[in-house]
């Protein structure tokens, strides 16, 4: 690890960091990027490993979203990241794209981030000036652009231990089956007490702002609920709002703008089953 | 530019070869050591044409540098027959019609090969969604589909 934050720090040109390449390879193929350093963090000590710690999960910057799905206990502990991951391309793709990737290459689109957002996961970071540990919200800061410094490699991913009665769904929209680009997207996380009583809410929303929003109005009115009717009409209209989308090939403002508040509700909806039921 | 020295293995045997750093693994395989049943369609990972085995995993080798196959396992279509005896999918291709013009039929074949050493009796559905990740602009799918679902079942028998 310090062999690659060396040599990421003293390269004098564009230096890559590679993982899995389903980003890095399209951007060099496209002539989009030509880097002079290409480091490949893959061989670093346990980067490619997820780990069961006493606080929780570490999930590797070198896993491939195929693991995260062939992995039972993250699957339990955290079902809307695991269906996020799961989501990033075809099968082929799956078996090299990474959580870290899809969070530094920073599209406002990435269908892990809303989910990882929404679960409070941590970025751990190791770079020049050694280690630090930021949310991940705070790590895209515009479409393909990172807040890490030069030289900084997000080593893992970190997600909590699950209190009792929690669960986290995600979702999004897209015009065909699978393997698309989503138009618009929701993750939302919460915990309930015995009375099924919401505790603690985090929603977020993917490709209707610059970079990730994480919707604390939206988890306000969940909190304290039973996400009955009433409460979820106040939560797609607080979604809705919150939404600042631009117009594309792939939707409207105003289609944006409505979806994003029934992806929450539909997302809101599947995490409380699924809180629940455990 | 200085090559970079890989060590490999692919298909079963030890394979040596220099590369670019910037080179694919699908060039390499293709211009370098001549294993041409890997394809290039898109280039960007969104066809499949180029899938191979990458320890244990099915990948793309548009996505994966020649310098990052050093000491890891590559299987490639050519790996699949024994000799003169094709492997049952290729066979179950051949009596099913499954390809027309054969641009996409080798990542068919290794993805098919990958979908049922995870999951060795599929459902329709888990093939299609299984092979996704390749396309066909030839046949409609529903050819390649039956000749997977009768590979699986001799494979289960055998």
């Amino acid at each position: 690890m310090e062999e690659a934050v060396g040599l990421l720090t003293g390269s004098a040109g564009t230096a890559a960091i590679l993982a899995g390449g389903s980003d890095l390879l399209v951007r060099m193929k496209g002539g989009f990027t030509e880097p002079d350093l290409i480091v490949d963090i893959k061989s670093i000590d346990g980067i490619g490993e997820i780990r069961q710690t006493a606080e929780g999960f570490s999930i590797g910057a070198a896993v491939p979203c195929a693991m995260l799905g062939e992995n039972e206990a993250l699957k339990r502990a955290w079902p809307g990241v695991v269906e996020a991951a799961r989501l990033i391309g075809s099968k082929q793709v799956q078996g090299r794209c990474t959580i870290v990737g899809n969070l530094c290459n920073a599209s406002p689109a990435a269908d892990s981030v809303p989910a990882l957002v929404a679960a409070g996961a941590r970025a751990s970071i190791v770079g020049p000036a050694g280690r630090r540990t930021i949310a991940v919200e705070a790590v895209p800061t515009a479409p393909g652009k990172t807040s890490l410094a030069k030289g900084e490699i997000i080593d893992a991913i970190l997600l909590d231990e699950r209190p009792a009665r929690s669960a986290d769904a995600y979702l999004r929209f897209i015009p065909r089956t699978e393997m698309d680009i989503a138009v618009v997207s929701a993750g939302v996380s919460l915990t309930l007490d015995t009375a099924g009583t919401i505790t603690a809410a985090r929603v977020a929303l993917g490709a209707v702002a610059p970079t990730v929003l994480l919707v604390e109005e939206a988890a306000r009115i969940l909190v304290g609920s039973k996400a009955d009717e009433a409460t979820l009409q106040k939560l797609e209209e607080a979604c809705s709002a919150a939404s600042r989308p631009i117009d594309d090939k792939r939707g409207t403002v105003a289609f944006r703008k409505q979806v994003a508040g029934v992806m929450a509700r539909r997302a809101a909806t599947i995490a409380y089953t699924r809180a629940g039921d455990r | 530019m200085a090559g970079v020295a890989v060590s490999t293995t692919i298909n079963g045997d030890n394979v040596e070869y220099l590369c670019q750093p910037d080179e694919t693994l699908l060039d390499v395989l293709r211009d370098r050591l001549g294993l041409t049943g890997a394809k290039e369609g898109c280039g960007t990972g969104d066809c499949g044409a180029c899938s191979i085995i990458l320890d244990d995993r099915l990948v793309c080798s548009c996505l994966v540098l020649g310098a990052e196959a050093q000491g890891r396992r590559v299987e490639t279509v050519e790996g699949m027959a024994h000799g003169d005896k094709l492997h049952p999918l290729q066979q179950k291709f051949l009596e099913h019609a499954a390809l027309q013009c054969g641009i996409c039929t080798p990542g068919f074949l290794i993805a098919a090969k990958d979908l049922l050493a995870r999951n060795p009796d599929p459902s329709e559905e888990e093939i299609r969604f299984g092979l996704a990740g390749n396309l066909c602009r030839c046949t409609g799918y529903d050819k390649i589909v039956r000749a997977v679902q009768d590979a699986a079942s001799v494979m289960k028998g055998a």
